[in-house]
């Protein structure tokens, strides 16, 4: 890889790392470099400085905390998906973690650069939106919290201020009585998702109590299928579910690319998501 | 200076324990595993880009953004200020020397061959094409100063599509328009084999352009002491480069060494003499100074030359039974921006091969070759043979359709009886042996054909969402590239024999020397096996050179399934030269007549006495020359050049189901049976490697790669985010079995299996996709079969065609 010149900082505090940022608008946190280092090979972007945070402490690694889940911003997808902690109180985002990519790149890539990177097409960012997952943000000034619907702004853009750091993000648990399901549609095993689908539904007496619906690359952030949780709520687990999934599309944008139009991630929306709450669900 | 004892020496090396026992079991036929892989797997290696040389020097190139346009001016000036850059030049720096990048075969009267210069001087026709170069002492610097280089363009149109490109009014590629050639074949009374005909299908299939991704990005070094170039590249063809760059750059070929180290693949996409090796080779001659250029792989999915491309229009004309009367092929092949070193070859190794295994009295193939701005194709896995077989394989699926019968009945009306060969078939070539009723059985009942046609047809009548599929592929091909005879009077302009030389060592260990450029083939394993059987010596005691012009000084390189059918007979031959001679060495030290010598097991044994003189034994001998008879030199070494008289041709038979998601589109293989023949097999685990990675590759054509374009010709899929390889996650589990029909055209009886599973996989997977839709009026999906593609041919939309 050859990428333009850039300085390089290791930081050896947070406090370090957030001065960098904040005193220069071009410098980047490099965290796993996942998402970052294609970027730079491919010189689609020109940072001044590389903030490496990947030796700071206590950013990294899983905690139950009562009522959520902690996950550490440099926590790595692999340490995420195997946490008994996440299988066991949020159990979606291991899910959806074991879709991204591929074992190289789960050993390196982390949580928290995943999501800061905000790509529509990640896997994280509808799992944590249908969680309604709180970003924790750290500066100088200190800590702030963003609720996952305030968090994605646009196509790789968050709601995260110059000299602010991701350090972790809280998954509330649902507690009982939910099934999950992360729908993942690709044409290979390390491609990114074409469309995807987070479910988590609630079920009562045979009925759907409560859904949430977090919907991948359907627009130029990480999207809710609102219409389609409104729709379900109630509903008989069975035939009306197909009906109710038939909303998922509504008020999407797709992105149109080599292997996807619109109308088709459209429909793979509706598909998916009805795949997604029955498996959820616990349909057959 | 000790005086040498050569008894002493001789026991010495018989005691050391160096020299290993024969096992006594033959080697051919074995599955050894690799004497490549251990070196390779744990990093002991030497790809070009590892190569080090005293005082080396980067190249880039800077490479032009806009697919067709007049460069008005090119200014280097700010990037030679840049630190670490010793040089920068354009185009034109070079114009007076680099030539034009040759075309080696001239396939028509007609053909045009432009001027191919390595860096534009004045247009440039491809996106992608090098316009400038910085030489830095890393490529870090060199990649900072290449954005400091200014280039100013005047758009000139782009011309992306080939039907367009015929018109009247198209703008035109060069100035002599955009056609390169046009060629036409007959055999028979077409137009009787057509008139009237009961049964006529014509359907138009698309080959999709396809960028070769070998492992090994490429990567070039090159460098002179003032007298003698050395160029290490990672290429196939060591050889055939070396003949080129002399004629090429005007360097004396006896003073130009040409090194192919560890190659990691290749595919065809190496069979090339490129812009980046002449240029190397001009810069260290300009500079003094040893010059890599090493490739990204962005970089090389806009430059490596791509593969396929071409536009099918066939129609077949058959009896009410199904026997076919005759085939029409009419083939536009997408050329790109320059006929590179066998460019317009590639279509016209398809040329007889559209007949594929079938028995008719009539065959007509025209193509044209089209200029795009577009990178040039060539060789791609296979040749022009994948091509030619997906259009016959698709077509025989749509006249089963037509007749309502099963697509292996059409194919048992139509194919040559095992005891019909040797078979000439309608375009002329010799089939030498095969036996299409055997491997198809054997896959059937591997298969369990019956019981997934029984699946096939119970969801359907349940109206399964997931539908099933089930693909067939008879496939033969032509290997074994090629009889020198056969490629004159294709106006190719090289022969296709190959060469193996022997040498015996003092100590009695083999050197083998040949010609042929192994890149992941494991030929220095074959050709030990070969080597030892022959010689009798073992298989540990056998090392094989090859790669470097200055080792192996003879050879034609590795391409067209062609390095056992001729390079390992070469080397066959070779070694029965060596036991010639050593046969009247033995007889003289023996004391015996040759005749009456019988040699097994590495040893020449007097009949009837205990007497006998190990090959080992004889190299001494030779090596000490004390006592040697009359006429005989003090060397077994020989040498062989083999030229085979005709191609062979392996077959088989390739099924493929699939479930096909109509409410998605997916498609997922769900089993996949190769049963190949391809005569006598020298190494099964090596064989078995070639079919995985030959049914992956041809998969991939069928459902995952497409080089795209867009109108203003940019190239969409630069990187392997969008250019998409499957990975073992996505193939399933295959089932591989062979039936053993022997060639009759080599001592060996070997076939070839480089491309096979290439040849065979692709129509496997589309015609399973087809047949899994056709009950909804779906009768072709346009590769590669995507997800979008086959859900818009289920909606009766775009991206499929419907009857």
């Amino acid at each position: 890889m050859i990428p333009a010149r850039f300085d390089y900082l290791r930081a050896d505090s947070l406090e370090e790392a957030c001065q960098a940022l904040a005193s220069d608008e071009d410098a980047k946190v490099l965290a796993g470099g996942q998402s970052l280092l294609p970027l730079l090979r491919l010189r689609l972007s020109y940072p001044t400085t590389l903030v490496d945070i990947g030796r700071l402490p206590g950013l990294s690694g899983v905690e139950d905390r009562g009522d959520h889940v902690h996950i550490g911003a440099m926590t790595t997808h692999d340490e995420v998906m195997r946490s008994p902690v996440v299988n066991a109180a949020c159990p979606l985002v291991a899910m959806a973690t074991a879709t991204v990519a591929d074992p190289a790149v789960r050993h390196r890539g982390t949580f928290g650069g995943s999501l800061a990177h905000g790509d529509p097409a990640g896997d994280l960012p509808a799992v944590v939106l249908a969680l309604d997952g709180v970003f924790v943000a750290r500066s100088e000034r200190g800590e702030r919290d963003i609720p996952a619907a305030e968090f994605f702004v646009d196509y790789l853009e968050s709601s995260l201020r110059p000299g602010e750091i991701l350090a972790g993000v809280r998954i509330p648990k649902l507690g009982e009585g939910w099934g999950y399901h992360y729908e993942k549609f690709h044409r290979t095993a390390q491609a990114w998702a074409i469309v995807g689908v987070a479910a988590a539904v609630k079920r009562s007496n045979g009925a759907i109590q409560e859904a949430r619906v977090g919907l991948t690359n359907m627009g130029s952030t990480p999207l809710r299928a609102r219409a389609v949780e409104a729709a379900l709520r109630g509903v008989e687990v069975g035939e009306q579910v197909r009906p109710a999934c038939e909303a998922a599309a509504e008020g999407t944008s797709p992105p149109a690319d080599l292997h996807a139009q619109p109308d088709y991630r459209r429909h793979l929306a509706k598909v998916l998501t009805y795949r997604a709450i029955g498996k959820a669900a616990g349909a057959p | 200076m000790t005086e040498l004892d050569a008894g002493l020496v001789g026991e010495q090396i018989a005691e050391s324990g160096q020299v290993a026992e024969p096992s006594g079991r033959r080697e051919i036929g074995r599955a050894r595993r690799r004497k490549e892989d251990a070196r390779l797997l744990t990093g002991h290696t030497r790809w070009t880009d590892n190569l080090q040389q005293p005082g080396m020097v980067q190249v880039m190139f800077l490479r032009s953004p806009m697919a067709h346009a007049r460069i008005t001016r090119v200014d280097v000036s700010a990037a030679r200020e840049l630190p670490g850059v010793l040089a920068a030049f354009s185009g034109r720096d070079f114009a007076d020397e680099q030539g034009s990048l040759p075309c080696a075969w001239p396939v028509s009267e007609d053909i045009v061959i432009p001027d191919h210069p390595p860096m534009a001087v004045s247009e440039v026709r491809y996106v992608g094409e090098a316009v400038a170069c910085v030489v830095a002492t890393d490529r870090y610097r060199a990649a900072d100063a290449l954005e400091a280089v200014e280039v100013d363009y005047e758009p000139l149109p782009a011309v992306m599509d080939m039907h367009d490109a015929l018109t009247p009014d198209s703008p035109k590629v060069h100035e002599s328009g955009n056609k390169a050639f046009s060629t036409t074949i007959t055999s028979g009374d077409v137009e009787a084999a057509f008139r009237d005909a009961p049964v006529l299908i014509d359907r138009t299939y698309i080959q999709q352009r396809l960028i070769p991704s070998a492992m090994e990005p490429r990567a070039v070094l090159a460098s002179t002491d003032g007298d003698t170039f050395t160029l290490w590249s990672s290429t196939q063809i060591p050889h055939v480069l070396r003949v080129m760059l002399a004629v090429t750059t005007g360097i004396p070929e006896h003073r130009l060494r040409v090194i192919a180290p560890d190659v990691g693949g290749g595919f065809g996409s190496k069979l090339q003499v490129t812009a980046e090796e002449v240029l190397c080779l001009l810069l260290t001659r300009r500079l003094g100074r040893p010059v890599k250029w090493s490739e990204s792989r962005s970089e090389g999915n806009l430059t490596v030359h791509h593969g396929r491309d071409q536009i099918q229009h066939v129609r077949l004309a058959a009896e009410a039974d199904g026997r076919i009367r005759g085939l029409r092929v009419e083939l536009l092949a997408d050329m790109g921006a320059y006929l590179m070193l066998v460019t317009p070859g590639v279509p016209m190794l398809g040329a007889s091969m559209f007949n594929g295994i079938y028995k008719m009295d009539a065959y007509e193939f025209a193509c044209t070759g089209v200029f795009t701005t577009k990178m040039p194709t060539d060789a791609y896995r296979g040749a022009g043979r994948p091509e030619a077989t997906y259009a016959i394989e698709r077509v025989m699926d749509e006249l089963a359709a037509e007749l309502g019968i099963d697509p292996l009945e059409a194919r048992r009306r139509n194919w040559i009886r095992h005891d019909e060969f040797p078979y000439t078939t309608v375009s002329g070539l010799t089939y030498d042996s095969g036996n299409y009723e055997a491997a198809t059985e054997r896959a059937m009942a591997l298969f369990g054909y019956d019981k997934l046609r029984a699946e096939q047809a119970d969801r359907r009548d349940r109206g399964d969402p997931v539908q099933l599929g089930i693909g067939v592929s008879t496939y033969t091909e032509m290997c074994g590239l090629a009889p020198s005879r056969l490629l004159g009077m294709a106006n190719y302009g090289a022969g296709g024999w190959e060469h193996g030389s022997v040498r015996m060592l003092p100590t009695g260990k083999v050197e083998v020397i040949t010609g042929t450029s192994p890149h992941g083939q494991g030929h220095v394993t074959s050709w030990s096996q070969i080597a030892a059987d022959a010689l009798g010596v073992p298989f540990d005691d056998i090392t094989v050179l090859h790669g470097d012009t200055a080792v192996a000084h003879k050879g034609m390189d590795t391409y067209g399934s062609r390095s056992l059918v001729i390079g390992g007979v070469a080397v066959l031959q070779a070694c029965e030269k060596v036991k010639d001679k050593a046969r009247k060495l033995a007889a003289h030290l023996l004391e015996c007549s040759p005749d009456d010598l019988e040699f097994e097991a590495g040893a020449f044994k007097v009949r009837g006495t205990g007497a006998s003189k190990t090959i080992q034994e004889l190299a001494f001998a030779a090596f000490t020359a004390h006592d040697l008879p009359e006429g005989v030199e003090a060397r077994l070494d020989s040498d062989a050049t083999f030229d085979p008289d005709n191609y062979s041709f392996p077959h088989g038979t390739h099924l493929c189901a699939v479930e096909v998601d109509t409410e998605t589109g997916m498609v997922k293989i769900r089993s996949y049976v190769a049963v190949d023949d391809v005569g006598k097999v020298v190494n099964p685990l090596i064989v078995e490697g070639q079919v995985h990675g030959g049914i992956a590759q041809g998969v991939a054509q069928a459902l995952f790669e497409e080089a795209v374009y867009d109108a203003d010709g940019n190239l969409l899929t630069a990187t392997m985010a969008d250019y998409l390889l499957p990975s073992a996650a996505d193939l399933p589990a295959f089932t591989t079995d062979r039936t053993e029909t022997p060639s009759t055209g080599n001592p060996l009886g070997v076939k070839g299996v480089g491309e096979a599973g290439t040849i065979a996989s692709t129509p496997a997977v589309v015609n399973a996709v087809v047949d899994a839709l056709r009950p909804r009026g779906v009768r072709d999906v346009q590769m590669p079969c995507t997800p979008e593609r086959v859900w818009r041919a289920v909606q009766g939309t775009r991206g499929g065609e419907r009857s």
